[in-house]
């Protein structure tokens, strides 16, 4: 399935209270778009909008593809929290999706993904016995499993340590590489290193920042690219 | 095995305290026999007693098998529907307003002097803390992993099924350990107003022949068994909770 890319336009009240005011963006098909920006301003409002699960609030705007088709089924999410049922084992729990939608899934194909995220060992185990990194792991198995073209990974890296988080970005970029990806980030770094396109999501706008110039994924040691980190997180100081 | 060794110890000690009672007292035997007696009588009437407390054991059972699924299958139901829940959940209520204990004579009309009346009081009793229990684990899976399986495109019917259900049996397994000491209390109740087997009607039998010792005997071996079922849906209970 090609990926499409998604525009988005419109704002966003709760209670009567603007969140955000009218923003346009796009996600280009095939490439990595990173939203920064201060807690509460509307990141994660944005991932659900896309994704189409309840919201608060209310959205007088529009979401759409390029090539026209709703997005409903064609998006997968992926949080902070890695939401693994804990009384799944990890090769379960890879391929909940099937299961709930009454499908006989494809254990065959589960198994060569929880090869592909190194966790092919572990696959008859529960939740409860793996480590932060490795339920990170198992919920991108998941997330893959699904193999959407929409992908959007709300801050599902920020709970794990230094070493892993760059693993686990390095894993994500190669497997959900040609897909379109929304990622919401508090980590500047992070998004320099992933993202095609980085969003700084304020109150009255959603503004692009120049990426270095270097494809993702990028090498967090270039100078351009801890210049470009470095600026950006400037901007997001001055921007709270 | 340490909380058994005191649990032996503290009954040890009640019944010390409680013979020496009887002997400082001098208090006759039918206001207070001494725990020796009660286990002579509990001896010497040990076929009765067991007979009778097998019938009680039937009661119990059945109702806390039809209690459950009755209440299991509320909370599902409740739970699928929120307008089924609205307009049910008043009415439940409404019911635990009702003293249960003050149906037994009407249920004793209505379904006879054998085992139903009881089953049926002792199933009134239990099934609504199961289906309270069971629908509050169904109602609180995390909002997050509801998302993620509709945006999954999960039908409903297979989130229940794979999600909610197994979310919520820990707390089903809460609402079985009530009903495990509900029960039986349901039971005697029944056989008080009107049975001719059980130990509700054995021990009403025996007070009112003035064998107190009988009647304790009887009440003994009802409190072994409410014990003894209450640590069985401990560990179906523990079961459940282990994912």
């Amino acid at each position: 399935m090609q990926a499409p890319a998604i525009q988005l336009s419109g704002s966003y009240h709760i209670d009567g209270t603007c969140l955000f005011a009218p923003i346009d963006m796009t996600l280009p098909a095939g490439e990595w778009t990173c939203v920064l920006g201060r807690s509460g301003v509307g990141k994660s409002t944005i991932l659900r909008l896309i994704a189409g699960v309840r919201c608060e609030g209310d959205f007088q705007g529009e979401i759409t593809a390029s090539d026209g088709l709703p997005l409903v089924g064609r998006v997968s999410v992926m949080a902070q929290s890695d939401l693994l049922l804990p009384w799944l084992s990890v090769l379960e729990n890879t391929v909940l999706g099937a299961r709930l939608r009454g499908e006989v899934p494809d254990l065959q194909r589960a198994g060569n993904l929880l090869e592909w995220v190194g966790l092919a060992r572990h696959a008859g185990k529960k939740p409860d016995s793996l480590s932060g990194g490795m339920r990170q792991r198992t919920a991108l198995a998941r997330t893959l499993m699904e193999d959407r073209p929409v992908v959007l990974l709300d801050e599902p890296f920020s709970a794990l340590d230094a070493g892993t988080r760059a693993d686990m970005q390095d894993l994500a970029a190669g497997l959900l590489k040609d897909k379109t990806v929304l990622l919401v980030t508090h980590d500047p770094a992070e998004a320099v290193r992933l993202g095609h396109q980085i969003i700084v999501l304020t109150a009255d706008a959603a503004q692009p920042w120049t990426p270095p110039s270097l494809p993702p994924i990028r090498d967090q040691y270039a100078p351009e690219t801890v210049e470009c980190q470095a600026q950006l997180l400037a901007h997001l100081r001055r921007a709270q | 095995m340490m909380r058994l060794r005191y649990a032996f110890a503290a009954a040890g000690f009640t019944l010390l305290l409680w013979q020496g009672i009887v002997w400082i007292t001098g208090v006759p035997p039918f206001i207070l026999p001494s725990p020796v007696r009660v286990g002579q009588a509990a001896y010497a009437n040990r076929v009765l007693i067991a007979e009778n407390a097998w019938v009680t054991a039937c009661e119990v059972g059945l109702a806390l098998i039809i209690g459950t699924v009755l209440g299991a299958i509320t909370a599902v139901r409740l739970a699928a529907s929120p307008r089924l829940h609205r307009l049910l959940t008043p009415m439940l209520i409404f019911t635990q307003a009702v003293p249960v204990f003050a149906l037994a004579p009407i249920l004793t009309l209505w379904f006879g002097y054998g085992i139903a009346s009881k089953v049926v009081m002792a199933v009134l009793i239990i099934y609504f803390p199961v289906t309270s229990a069971f629908y509050d684990g169904l109602t609180r899976v995390p909002a997050g992993i509801l998302d993620m399986a509709r945006t999954m495109g999960g039908t409903e019917r297979q989130i229940m099924r794979r999600i909610k259900i197994p979310h919520a049996l820990p707390s089903l397994g809460t609402g079985l350990k009530l009903a495990a000491v509900y029960a039986p209390i349901g039971a005697v109740i029944g056989e008080w107003v009107g049975a001719s087997k059980g130990l509700g009607y054995l021990m009403l039998l025996a007070n009112g022949r003035a064998k107190t010792d009988l009647m304790f005997a009887s009440l003994f071996t009802l409190a072994i068994m409410t014990l003894l079922l209450h640590v069985a849906v401990t560990k179906v209970s523990d079961r459940l909770s282990r994912y």
